[in-house]
């Protein structure tokens, strides 16, 4: 069962600037979450602060919560590198390893970090996860062949696979398909679809049609003005957001009658 | 109602544009050619400097008067300044060509097994024979020493300046590393000397010829690291974060091999400026015409400074062999930077997946 993640009363720093403000929010276990909002409203770096990635830019820091299944991923006595490992992740720009190989890129979480296991088991790794990111058929036979020679959507899906090849229990992703053609974006959506039974599944889109289609929850963000922190509008399950939101922000923004 | 916007129109321009005939630089160039020399016999120049001078100048001003009048401004522009690009080039690669050229012909005749085999030991500038064996072991052993220990700490100071330098400390280690970039080598030669041998009371020796060295390569090859560290894309670093991977093995597994080609690049360079200094090696290890191969103690020889006394600046004298042997010793030592070159390059190039 994946687990559930909690965040309690949030708020996301840039050096002084507070980005993200006052989030509250429960993601479902084994459900695809969407957050939607205009650019600079925060979801990106919200989505960040759940594998503590936020921290990783000069200035990022974080107040509040965020428990998986209880525990909170801020406390002292917790090991950053190990709430990645947990929490896993996909970039906007699929940003595979240049200098390795497709198959030395799927088992990079443990390659790099030095962990060794016996050939078969890599082998094993490497054909469960191409499968999962149905990517296995197209590069079964160039697998020793470097990972910037596939497509954008191959090599997106390349990223899905490495990201889940450290059998995470929630997979963030960050607008997996805007740099993505039709084509590759629903073979990435029929692929969370999939995915979300083992995995909690946080994924931030500006399309909304995509958000429609692949969450079951959707949470609405929005920032008041430039220089201003981004808030939680709104956050319930996706048919209702889209057909009877209770904000009229989240009405104009669903409905395209929004800046 | 709508009002319609007009722009006045003017006659529509004409698609095609008269070029000048294929032939036309050649033309152009015998013309100017045959004009130069007529000149040089009308005006009694002695040479042909000035004609060429003069032959090249006619060229680029009939051409371009030729190319305004038939195809118009643009392209008369277009041949000028590509003439002037080639002709900077060329004036730009003969200085390079003539160097190897030279050194390639006059050191040639030197090279023999013999003379890759054999020391100085015992021959005089007036004798024949002799090699270069002694000063190539010094100056593999001296420049191996000074990039075994300036490469290492030259690479981790850029990885420090790139991935965790912030701040004053970090602004003062650049500003040092370019204030050392601009230290002549005999001062860095002096420097060395002074704590060294006269700190410690040393004779001279190979490896205080290293320290030296060191010293002259560490802000080339921080330099050329750090541009190339910082060529790493973030989005790499920060794909391997997301995996859960400790900064330090994202350092040596990820930026590194990524920044692999450019590292080898910049070592390289540092390397091959080094090998050819002189001063702070006449300075700190002096020269033996014996092998000595023990970098610890003791004057050893090395190819620049082997150059330096076959040709007679050290004894006053080159004698009858000395400078053929000092343009062998001077055609041993771009050899050897270049082996070092292309094997350092080959084994950039062999490590990392393929793409075909």
């Amino acid at each position: 069962m994946p687990p559930r993640i909690d965040v309690h009363n949030l708020d996301a720093y840039y050096g002084d600037f507070r980005a993200v403000e006052g989030v509250t929010i429960s993601v479902e276990p084994g459900e695809v979450t969407a957050l939607i909002g205009p650019s600079g409203c925060g979801k990106s770096t919200f989505l960040r602060t759940i594998n503590r990635m936020h921290e990783v830019t000069p200035g990022g820091r974080v107040q509040g919560s965020v428990r998986l299944d209880g525990q909170d991923l801020y406390g002292r006595d917790i090991d950053p590198t190990a709430v990645r490992r947990t929490v896993g992740m996909v970039f906007q720009r699929p940003n595979p390893f240049p200098t390795m190989s497709i198959y030395d890129n799927v088992i990079a979480g443990d390659k790099i970090a030095g962990i060794k296991r016996r050939k078969a088991v890599f082998d094993d790794i490497v054909e469960s996860s191409l499968r999962a990111a149905n990517l296995w058929q197209e590069v079964a036979h160039r697998l020793h062949k470097t990972g910037a020679s596939l497509s954008g959507g191959q090599q997106q899906r390349l990223c899905i696979a490495r990201a889940i090849a450290v059998q995470p229990a929630v997979l963030l992703m960050d607008e997996p398909c805007s740099a993505l053609d039709p084509i590759s974006t629903l073979a990435v959506e029929s692929l969370i679809t999939q995915l979300k039974s083992d995995y909690t599944i946080v994924i931030v889109t500006h399309n909304m049609q995509q958000a429609a289609r692949v969450s079951d929850r959707t949470a609405f963000f929005t920032v008041a003005d430039q220089g201003m922190p981004g808030r939680l509008v709104e956050y319930g399950p996706t048919a209702e957001i889209f057909t009877a939101a209770t904000h009229q922000a989240t009405r104009d923004y669903v409905g395209g009658r929004f800046g | 109602m709508t009002t319609a916007i007009s722009i006045p129109r003017t006659e529509r321009p004409t698609l095609n544009a008269k070029r000048l005939p294929r032939s036309a630089p050649g033309i152009a160039g015998l013309t100017a050619v045959a004009a130069a020399l007529t000149a040089r016999g009308i005006l009694h120049w002695t040479g042909y400097f000035t004609a060429g001078f003069t032959a090249a100048l006619l060229y680029v001003l009939l051409l371009g008067v030729w190319s305004v009048a038939v195809e118009g401004r643009r392209r008369a522009t277009d041949r000028i300044v590509g003439i002037v690009v080639g002709a900077c080039l060329i004036a730009a690669s003969i200085p390079l060509v003539m160097i190897l050229g030279y050194i390639a012909v006059k050191g040639a005749p030197a090279l023999s097994p013999t003379f890759l085999t054999h020391s100085m030991n015992g021959i005089t500038g007036a004798q024949a024979g002799g090699g270069v064996y002694h000063a190539l072991i010094g100056t593999l052993e001296q420049v191996g020493i000074a990039a075994a220990v300036a490469l290492p700490i030259g690479i981790l100071t850029a990885i420090y300046l790139v991935e965790f330098g912030r701040g004053a400390f970090a602004r003062g280690v650049a500003f040092f590393v370019d204030v050392m970039n601009g230290v002549p080598s005999i001062v860095a030669g002096l420097f060395v000397f002074t704590f060294l041998l006269l700190g410690l009371g040393l004779r001279p020796f190979g490896a205080a010829g290293s320290v030296a060295l060191v010293v002259l390569m560490l802000p080339i090859v921080i330099r050329s690291a750090e541009e190339m560290i910082r060529l790493v894309p973030h989005e790499l670093r920060e794909a391997s974060d997301a995996l859960g991977v400790p900064r330090w093995r994202t350092i040596v597994k990820v930026v590194l091999p990524t920044a692999l080609s450019g590292l080898v690049t910049g070592s390289l360079l540092a390397i091959s400026r080094v090998a050819g200094e002189t001063a702070p090696l006449i300075l700190l290890v002096g020269y033996s015409a014996r092998i000595n191969s023990d970098p610890l103690s003791g004057d050893q020889a090395s190819l620049p400074v082997m150059i330096w006394d076959q040709l007679g600046k050290r004894s006053g004298d080159a004698g009858a062999f000395g400078e053929t042997r000092a343009w062998g010793a001077a055609l041993v030592l771009i050899l050897l930077v270049l082996a070092v070159n292309l094997a350092a390059r080959l084994l950039a190039r062999l490590t990392g997946p393929r793409s075909w």
